[in-house]
């Protein structure tokens, strides 16, 4: 039988405020157990919570961008169950009427697109962490997580596949940084994924029974997990066995899913609407102020780039991958359009490597948009040829300083006098009698020999096109000797 | 409505309240007692009417977006019944 | 001078008659001195009296505020800084915030002195005094008869004048209900009025916090402290708080009262009812015009509260789980078994039993027979409000069917007990304001007159409540035993 995968992925994004949803303690990742933890969030008794503005305005700004509808009213409820790293006994969320709902986003497929559809996305807070190293066989509680404002992005089950899924994130992960609503760093957990996961055999419309996967954060877990879940359930049901609708923790180590080991009464959540706090209620005026402060979204941008610079839509692909690298590429490429291909493929082969290789992202790259110009107009004037031009990157990359600076000290400047030229050739045709012979008789990649030795005299510094040009014409007036 | 002794000890499960074995019949009649009394609720018909959650449907009032708590750690932790390192400690936790 | 009032008192200490120092010790030697009421939980007097010094350092300087030196009583539900506060349960017995509550830094910032903190029933829940993990509060009038609840505490240490006042709150009738069965004035204003913040939540969407005094005058000086806009709170209302001693005094003539028909039916006492239509003669005296009205919904409004106020706490009282504050269980077997053992152990019956009834009426497939049912009731319980404040300015009738019962009466029938509270709970349900004053006795116990206003009307009730004090004397009754 044929199976055909469904999945389902709710992403927790941990919206980029300066202070808690509903407290003013700070939300800075990484600070000493409890140090970040006030009144509120520790739950002392008495104490009630105040809305943060900004978590509004992130998700509505979120919302917008996925083209969703920003509900008027929406309304905080209480989601009710008993975990050492949920102080209050209950997480403040957002049930019936949630601030987003609707919405899409699209993904590339194989050069084609695909629409995965967004069910809502709703305020809650963020919990504790128990940390599980041994305290004489007791757990740790910190609480500075506590209350860090989260967007839950629900997402329909539309993807067929973890390549699917992969992408929807890969998507949605680009868009949360693009619109500054999230730092969506995964290892600090400030993105984290849950997946719905089911499987039927190809052609059924109804859904197979789904499990649903925690603990699946980074792109290549995801991915594992996927992959794993889905062959299991495959083969629960190859073996005539039934799915069981359950909660499963992938476990990176072993590379697998277990269920978790919480009772199942723990899901009766007994939802209410939150008596502390009012319905939040957004104004016409408020909506459009977001609106009209979005930025240009990736897919805009992208059919930007290949419209204005006449860009390819994979190289477009790569210059969109972050806000930062569009900016840097703009801001590189500056009025010269022409330049617009040369500067995009220094920004996707060299930079990317360099970057990629000292693990940096583009606005920590030493080489600056405006060096990466002036490196390019460098090699359109003639002063250096493309070959040196990665020498002169390196040293900029290096600090060693400005191009014009590095091409006068290393003495990088392109050979372009006809006459020296010639008399290099000459010199070099004059060691190489067999080499002319086996290019005579006919062996035209022995051309490359000749380019090579010229190169190799003049360290790379006459000019490609000149060498090319006047190699022929010697070699032509030889063999009619 | 009566609850059954299960019920008891399924709520008694998610309010986190043990309830010892002589204690459930107890605990039944009494909840029986006052679920019957507020069934009384049953008498108005409410099909058309919003629910009201707030007293004079107030709206939410938003706070701006700054950081104003200090580190209050140790005043905080002062009430803990178990602490290490900055940490409340707890049973372990097992998911 | 302990049947001083709070106005009395201010111009004494202004005048330089005693010090707050003075003032505070000899309020200190009286609840010292009647101990056997119970009324207090934590008495703290270098506390007290290092407030009190402050006060007279501020009146010497003459920086101070209209209540400065005053003392003060608190309901043991407010945080107090450094001060144990313990909601009257095990499960807090231990607890000493390192935060002031809202209104008590307000008390605080004023001037008042703080002589303690005062017993209640176990989280506010109870009518009777009696879920105290501290042992119930007995009536001052009669010490074998219940000081009702939940601020019986604070009640009885007024009429008692162990206090010149105290703080109460109220989410079914927990500040009118015992200042009825106690004999003094009891103020709840509207929702939102007072902060909450700092207050140990019951039902969040019904508690407000109040005054216990031994008059009108005495709460609307008070209210001036207490009343206003907490950034804090989202239910905290942004209204602006006038003086509400501004009006007081004024003629009542042409003042509509309505009389709910619901109010003055079978449940109530006939006794009781008397001293009432004795009370509303004062008034048509004074040149109100009585009208009857309907408020078609009053006998669903404690079976509607019942379900609100039980949901509400289950989800309050999670926080109480033995991880960061409070008591935690001994001996456990893991995790979920501490949790379990110290919320069992930690908690009274009463409070148990509510939580145990909230969290059924807000589980899986019982949410829109019990919580939602209840939340649309409440919208019918507020509009029948609404059309009736078309017809009067005030509203008036008994603060309790009965006078103060046997402690122990009750104790086993829950829903007689629960009954109460039957003409207080709808003022909460709509977020009214209202008052109850003494206005008679009944087999030597006081009976309450309770006047609801409309929303932030606060300053009307309290003149209403202060001209028939001004006709009767009740309110300056001393229990026997507490007269010297």
């Amino acid at each position: 039988m044929t199976w055909e995968t469904v999945i389902g992925l709710e992403v927790h994004v941990q919206l980029s405020t300066k202070s808690k949803i509903f407290s003013s303690a700070s939300t800075r990742y990484g600070a000493d157990p409890n140090t970040q933890a006030c009144e509120v969030d520790i739950a002392l008794p008495g104490v009630l919570p105040v809305m943060n503005l900004e978590a509004a305005h992130l998700a509505v700004k979120f919302g917008l961008a996925v083209g969703a509808e920003i509900n008027r009213r929406s309304v905080f409820a209480r989601k009710n169950y008993f975990y050492p790293d949920l102080p209050k006994g209950y997480q403040i969320s957002q049930y019936e009427i949630p601030i987003v709902s609707g919405g899409q986003i699209v993904i590339e497929k194989n050069g084609s697109q695909k629409t995965i559809g967004i069910t809502r996305a709703h305020l809650e807070e963020d919990a504790g962490k128990s940390l599980h190293e041994d305290f004489h066989g007791m757990s740790g509680i910190d609480l500075n997580r506590a209350g860090t404002p989260l967007l839950e992005i629900v997402s329909e089950p539309d993807m067929r596949s973890p390549a699917e899924a992969i992408a929807y994130l890969r998507k949605l992960h680009m868009l949360v940084r693009y619109l500054d609503v999230s730092d969506a760093n995964m290892q600090e957990g400030s993105f984290r994924c849950d997946a719905n996961v089911s499987v039927r055999p190809q052609g059924q419309k109804e859904f197979g029974t789904r499990t649903e996967l925690k603990n699946i954060n980074s792109f290549r877990f995801v991915e594992k997990a996927l992959q794993f879940e889905i062959e299991r359930q495959i083969d629960v049901i190859e073996d005539g066995g039934e799915v069981i609708q359950e909660t499963r923790l992938y476990d990176p180590d072993r590379g697998e899913t277990r269920p978790m080991r919480t009772k199942e009464d723990a899901h009766d959540y007994r939802y209410f609407p939150d008596p502390d706090l009012p319905p939040l209620q957004l104004s016409e005026q408020f909506i459009e102020e977001v609106r009209n402060e979005l930025p240009e979204l990736p897919d805009a941008k992208k059919l930007r780039f290949i419209d204005q610079y006449h860009l390819n839509p994979d190289d477009a692909e790569q210059l969109i991958i972050s806000k930062d690298t569009a900016d840097y590429f703009e801001s590189a490429v500056s009025s010269d359009v022409g330049s617009a291909k040369t500067v995009a493929n220094w920004i996707n082969t060299e930079l990317a490597s360099y970057l990629n290789e000292e693990n940096k992202t583009i606005k920590e790259s030493p080489v600056s948009a405006d060096m990466l110009r002036q490196l390019i107009r460098r090699i359109q004037d003639n002063t250096i040829s493309g070959k040196i031009a990665k020498e002169v990157f390196k040293a900029m990359w290096a600090g060693q300083g400005s191009v014009d600076d590095i091409i006068e000290q290393k003495g990088l400047k392109q050979i372009t006098d006809n006459a020296a030229i010639e008399k290099i050739i000459e010199e070099v045709l004059a060691k190489s009698s067999a080499q002319i012979e086996q290019y005579k008789s006919g062996q035209e990649k022995v051309f490359g020999y000749f380019v090579g030795q010229v190169m190799k005299a003049t360290q790379g510094k006459a000019n490609p096109q000149q060498v090319n040009t006047i190699l022929r014409e010697k070699l032509k007036s030889s063999s009619g000797r | 409505m009566a609850l059954d002794p299960q019920t008891v000890y399924r709520i008694s499960r998610l309010a986190r309240i043990h309830v010892d074995a002589s204690e459930v019949e107890r605990y039944a009649t009494e909840l029986s007692s006052i679920l019957e009394f507020v069934d009384q609720m049953n008498k108005v018909d409410t099909d058309h009417v919003a629910p009201l959650s707030h007293p004079q449907d107030r709206v939410l009032r938003l706070r701006e977006d700054k950081v104003t708590e200090t580190n209050q750690r140790e005043d905080l932790q002062a009430a803990a019944p178990a602490v290490e390192s900055g940490l409340y400690l707890v049973p372990k936790v097992i998911e | 001078m302990h049947t001083k009032t709070i106005k009395r008192l201010c111009a004494d200490l202004n005048a330089g008659e005693y010090s707050s120092v003075e003032l505070a010790q000899y309020y200190l030697d009286r609840i010292q001195r009647y101990q056997s009421i119970n009324a207090f939980v934590t008495v703290d007097p270098e506390f007290t009296l290092s407030q009190a010094r402050e006060a007279d350092k501020a009146i010497r300087k003459d920086k101070h505020k209209p209540l400065t030196g005053i003392p003060i009583a608190h309901k043991d539900i407010f945080c107090t800084k450094g001060m144990l506060t313990t909601c009257s349960s095990k499960i807090l017995s231990n607890f000493v915030p390192p935060y002031d509550a809202t209104a008590i830094k307000k008390c605080k910032d004023s001037g008042m002195v703080c002589l303690g903190k005062t017993n209640m029933d176990e989280f506010a829940m109870g009518s009777s005094n009696e879920t105290s993990y501290y042992g119930p509060v007995k009536n001052p009038w009669n010490e074998t008869m219940v000081p009702g609840g939940s601020s019986g505490g604070s009640a009885a240490a007024v009429v008692a004048r162990l206090a010149p006042a105290g703080t109460g709150t109220d989410t079914g009738g927990s500040i009118r209900q015992p200042a009825a069965l106690c004999g003094i004035t009891g103020l709840k204003p509207t929702y939102g009025r007072v902060s909450r913040y700092g207050m140990i939540a019951f039902a969040s969407s019904l508690d407000q916090a109040g005054t216990l005094t031994q008059t009108a005058e005495d709460a609307a000086l008070l209210l001036n402290v207490l009343a206003g806009f907490d950034p804090r709170d989202s239910t905290s209302v942004e209204e602006s708080v006038p003086d509400y001693t501004e009006n007081l005094g004024k003629d009542l003539a042409g003042l509509r009262i309505g009389l709910p028909k619901q109010y003055f039916d079978e449940g109530l006492d006939p006794a009781v009812e008397q001293a009432i239509q004795e009370s509303l003669k004062v008034f048509e005296r004074l040149g109100a015009a009585l009208i009857e009205i309907d408020l078609p919904n009053s006998e669903l409004c404690v079976p509607c509260y019942y379900v609100i106020a039980p949901s509400e706490a289950s989800s309050n009282l999670s926080r109480f789980d033995g991880v960061r504050y409070g008591y935690r269980a001994e001996d456990y077997e893991d995790l979920d078994d501490m949790f379990m053992r110290t919320r069992s152990e930690g908690f009274g019956p009463e409070v148990k039993r509510r939580i145990m009834i909230g969290t059924y009426a807000l589980s899986a497939g019982y949410y829109d027979a019990y919580y939602l049912k209840a939340q649309k009731l409440r919208r019918l319980i507020t509009q029948d409000f609404e059309q009736a404040f078309e017809r009067c300015d005030v509203i008036m009738g008994p603060t309790t069917p009965t006078p103060a019962f046997e402690l122990g009466a009750k104790t086993e029938d829950l829903i007689a007990m629960y009954l109460n509270d039957i003409y207080t709970i709808s003022a909460n349900l709509s977020g009214l304001p209202g008052i109850s004053i003494p206005s008679g006795f009944v087999n030597r116990l006081p009976v309450g007159l309770q006047i609801i206003g409309s929303y932030f009307a606060e300053a009307l009730i309290l003149n209403v409540a202060h001209r028939f004090q001004m006709e009767t004397d009740w309110h300056q009754k001393v229990p026997e035993g507490f007269a010297v």
